[in-house]
């Protein structure tokens, strides 16, 4: 089954082009470490996810099953080229649609003039390339929560996407703005895309860009960091998770609905959406020839950034422990103790590479990482595959619904409410419809939200 | 991509004009290389084939022909305008764009506002129509002009309204230089006051610039280093201030000249986020959606580093740092003011040239703990990274400040005009003029006091505790 891709705004397009470019060259790159007709596979079976082919005098080309919108012309044009230059695989020829103005920064333009006015020839395009897939698996929409496009563009595409394609799978990959500004009415662009989503997606997976800048400065051991670095490493951990994976244990198939897959594995009640990406071992490539890992190493690590909450495996905290079970639930959902432990509602650990079949994953399986009323066995999955990823001999990846985000949400919802309660930019807001109770109703959604996962 | 239309009005407005067409043509020559008529260059020229007489010569696509400046140009004297006519930037205009009078304001805001506004409304409002309908998009209107004269401030702002109607979606940015103590119109607070009641009610932003003082401070303090031999040969001959040789004669003939330079840099700068690639944009309607946090607070007080280029463009960090340090310092603002000692209501830092999001996160960290900000915009940040650099640099920085330092100048305006009001000196040369009363002049003050209250008002909470407020609470 295949996913279309939509990438909306600056940040969504200059990530979704290093998604692309990142699924293409782990697909074709020479060091699988596997089989011949391993790698055949899954090659086949990111095809089927990710692109179409075209036929181009006797080559043929992969096309990527996305659609580029943003409401300016420049960063279109530069993915556009940026892809083609790349020589190896590219965007439709009719994916693109662009605008002359941008949303400047006001969630209310995105949503309430672009969105409306636009909606159409979206909607058309994105059905064009539902068309040519065999069988759709659902909707990935990149964007970021601070500006305008991406943000309020975004949660207008996302609710029309619900209303038109209700059966089908949507997961939003969200970019969370650092916590020093970018744009400075990012918290109340932020508070009005999660609370639409939330209504509209079935998953959220965030990237905060704090996180990614840490990673690329400490475990990448770059000394300027750009947003190429950073687009690099996050689509290095979204390709982590898209990448095909073997459908159960023991089966050699490729599972055919990762959308589906994840959600039913992450996603087991609507209150709870928001989801988080950790993976080990991330580093240079350089460095990465000189180092090897077992996987007992690796997935004893990547435990203790779950419940510790460590985006990378650098400062891990190694005092943090799951509460002792049959302790009362009162211990665990005290927030303010110190260091406080990260309760998951769900985990999926993706294993990629070399003896996938040896690791030994009980640690996830202790009750006490969950809430109360999952069961591991319900809470944890693991999905396999011994073809290596991105030159990694061995990796994993970790997407957990857990409570890691509910601090930057509460930072967020705070900053926000500071300033709504002195009527700062809302005359900006309420000049495209957006009023003072649509922020009211965000921010009772959201404080829901932050309630629901404080308690769990 | 989008449009912007200038529209230089009076003597002032007319001389930084010229400076930011010659800056922005070498600009464009040095990113274009090819001569290719592209995006870029369209947002601030039309390119026209000068054979086709007529409407038809508009070219959007291919080779560059001839550059047409997206302008108007508006003086009630001719002088200026006949120089820019007679000028190596003559090519750039055509008489349709130009609109003078040989009789001048007679810095008289209500000659410039009311006389001329009524007389030539039509006129003007023909000329922008034009210009408009030639853009695609046009989202932009930059006015430049001065505040103490009489047809720059008087007709300036009475445009402001006449946009505002007309073209209410098309932003309205202003380049308002602003009289000095030492001023020798002596109605020069009249008129800045009269004007300051149009830009809080017509401006969407407002950049305010000292006509003297601070930027006589700056010119002066490069000419000593450079004179010193302290920097002597390490200095680029097109460096900001010293690169205007080309459409203008030389700087030591006109004191000017300097100044007007960096005024024009400053739109150059604002603007080239929107006009060229870079991987963090900043279009300029993110401008008043970020720094705008009530619609009246649209003063932005600007500060443009570096000013000089070193020779050496491989910058150490510490030099770079240096550049945003100097952004904050008292003496890089384009008005007398001290942002680190009053509040930030917002922020904006545009950075062209080579400099990553790193290099902006460690400075805004480093910086932060030296300025205050209101309590409710603790991270009131708004950043850009644009990938090319001025002419001659190797990076740059353009900080736009929403900062309650930019109030003295209003209570020193505020203070001469009362000094003059008391006596009611001068007063009938306005009171002369059809539709001006003496209300004008109260309403005006007036208006203007109300800004410095809620400057004020935003002071007193600087001493305040920040504090969270009580959230909402969810019963479960």
């Amino acid at each position: 089954m295949s996913i279309v891709t939509v990438q909306l705004g600056q940040c969504g397009n200059q990530i979704g082009f290093e998604v692309f470019d990142t699924l293409f060259s782990d697909s074709y790159c020479s060091q699988g470490l596997c089989s011949k007709k391993e790698n055949e596979a899954y090659q086949a079976s990111c095809k089927e996810r990710f692109f179409s082919e075209e036929e181009n005098g006797a080559l043929l080309v992969l096309v990527a099953r996305a659609v580029l919108v943003d409401m300016e012309p420049k960063v279109i044009n530069q993915t556009l080229s940026k892809a083609a230059r790349s020589g190896r695989w590219k965007y439709g020829q009719h994916a693109c649609f662009c605008q002359r103005q941008g949303s400047g920064n006001n969630w209310a333009y995105g949503y309430s003039v672009h969105g409306p006015r636009h909606e159409e020839s979206i909607m058309n395009l994105i059905q064009k390339e539902v068309e040519k897939c065999d069988s759709l698996s659902g909707f990935f929409i990149i964007m970021s929560m601070a500006g305008g496009t991406g943000s309020g563009l975004g949660a207008f595409v996302t609710r029309d996407l619900q209303d038109q394609y209700p059966n089908s799978f949507k997961m939003n990959q969200v970019i969370w703005p650092y916590g020093t500004g970018e744009v400075i009415v990012q918290n109340y662009n932020s508070i009005l895309t999660l609370s639409h989503l939330y209504q509209s997606s079935d998953a959220l997976l965030v990237h905060e860009n704090d996180a990614v800048h840490k990673i690329c400065a400490k475990l990448m051991g770059l000394r300027q960091v750009s947003f190429s670095n950073l687009n690099h490493v996050l689509a290095h951990q979204l390709g982590s998770v898209f990448q095909p994976t073997y459908s159960a244990g023991g089966s050699f198939h490729y599972r055919r609905n990762p959308l589906g897959d994840l959600m039913e594995n992450l996603v087991p009640h609507p209150e709870f959406k928001m989801l988080g990406v950790r993976n080990i071992p991330q580093m240079s490539e350089n460095s990465l020839a000189y180092s090897t890992f077992t996987w007992a190493g690796l997935l004893k690590h990547l435990r203790q950034m779950l419940i510790s909450n460590a985006k990378m495996e650098e400062g891990i905290n190694w005092q943090v422990r799951p509460p002792l079970s049959g302790l009362p639930a009162l211990g665990k959902t005290s927030f303010n103790k110190e260091p406080h432990f990260n309760t998951s509602i769900a985990n999926l650990v993706i294993l990629r590479g070399k003896d996938v079949q040896s690791a030994d994953l009980g640690g996830f399986k202790d009750p006490a990482l969950y809430t109360s009323w999952l069961q591991p066995e319900n809470a944890f999955n693991v999905w396999k595959t011994q073809r290596a990823f991105n030159k990694y001999e061995k990796s994993a990846a970790l997407v957990s619904n857990s409570q890691s985000l509910v601090k930057p949400l509460d930072t967020i919802v705070g900053k926000a409410w500071n300033m709504f309660a002195s009527k700062a930019y809302i005359h900006q807001y309420t000049k495209f419809g957006i009023e003072e109770e649509d922020f009211l109703d965000s921010f009772t959604l959201l404080e829901q939200v932050i309630a629901s996962y404080r308690n769990l | 991509m989008t449009q912007s239309v200038v529209v230089q009005v009076g003597q002032c407005g007319n001389q930084i004009g010229c400076c930011f067409w010659d800056l922005a043509l070498r600009e464009h020559a040095a990113v274009n290389q090819k001569g290719i008529y592209d995006e870029a260059i369209s947002s601030f020229f039309r390119n026209v084939d000068t054979r086709v007489v007529g409407e038809g010569g508009s070219i959007s696509k291919g080779k560059i022909r001839t550059l047409k400046a997206r302008a108007v140009l508006i003086d009630m004297e001719e002088g200026v305008v006949n120089e820019i006519l007679q000028g190596p930037l003559r090519d750039v205009f055509d008489s349709k764009q130009l609109i003078t009078d040989i009789s001048g304001s007679g810095n008289n805001w209500a000659v410039g506002h009311n006389v001329f506004g009524s007389l030539y409304r039509e006129q003007i409002l023909e000329k922008l129509r034009k210009s408009a309908e030639q853009c695609d998009c046009l989202q932009c209107f930059f006015i430049i002009h001065s505040m103490g004269g009489g047809t720059g401030s008087g007709l300036g702002t009475f445009l402001l309204k006449v946009l505002e109607d007309e073209f209410p979606e098309v932003y309205r940015f202003v380049t308002s230089v602003y009289p000095s103590c030492e001023d020798d119109v002596i109605t020069s607070p009249y008129n800045s006051t009269l004007a300051m009641k149009e830009l809080n009610e017509h401006a969407d932003c407002v950049l305010p610039i000292d006509n003297q003082k601070s930027l006589f401070d700056i010119i002066s303090k490069i000419d000593i280093m450079m004179n010193s031999g302290k920097l002597g040969k390490t200095v680029k001959p097109k460096s900001l201030v010293t690169s205007s040789a080309g459409a203008l004669k030389k700087r030591h003939e006109k004191p000017f000249d300097g100044m007007n330079n960096i005024v024009a840099n400053l739109l150059l700068n604002l603007t080239s986020s929107s006009r060229f690639e870079g991987s963090l944009n900043m279009d300029l309607n993110e401008i008043s959606m970020n720094l705008v946090p009530f619609p009246q607070l649209h003063y932005l007080v600007s500060s443009l580093t570096p000013l000089y280029t070193l020779a050496d463009v491989n910058i150490p960090p510490r030099r770079l740092d240096q550049m945003f340090s100097d952004a904050f310092s008292k003496d890089h603002q384009l008005i007398r003011a001290d942002p680190k000692r009053s509040l930030y209501l917002a922020c904006a830092l545009m950075v062209r040239g080579n400099v990553q999001i790193s290099d902006l996160r460690r400075n805004i960290e480093r910086l932060k703990p030296s300025l205050q900000f209101v309590s409710w915009n603790q991270e009131g940040w708004k950043t850009s990274l644009c990938s090319v650099p001025p002419v001659g640099h190797s990076h740059s920085l353009l900080a736009l400040a929403n900062n309650t330092c930019v109030k003295p100048t209003f209570m020193e305006l505020r203070e001469r005009f009362m000094r003059l009001y008391k006596k009611k000196a001068h007063l009938h040369h306005y009171l002369q003029v059809e539709g001006i009363e003496e209300s004008c002049f109260t309403e005006a003050v007036s208006s203007l006091s109300a800004l410095i209250q809620e400057y004020n008002q935003l002071d007193a909470t600087k001493s305040m505790p920040i504090q969270d407020l009580p959230r909402l609470s969810i019963a479960m």
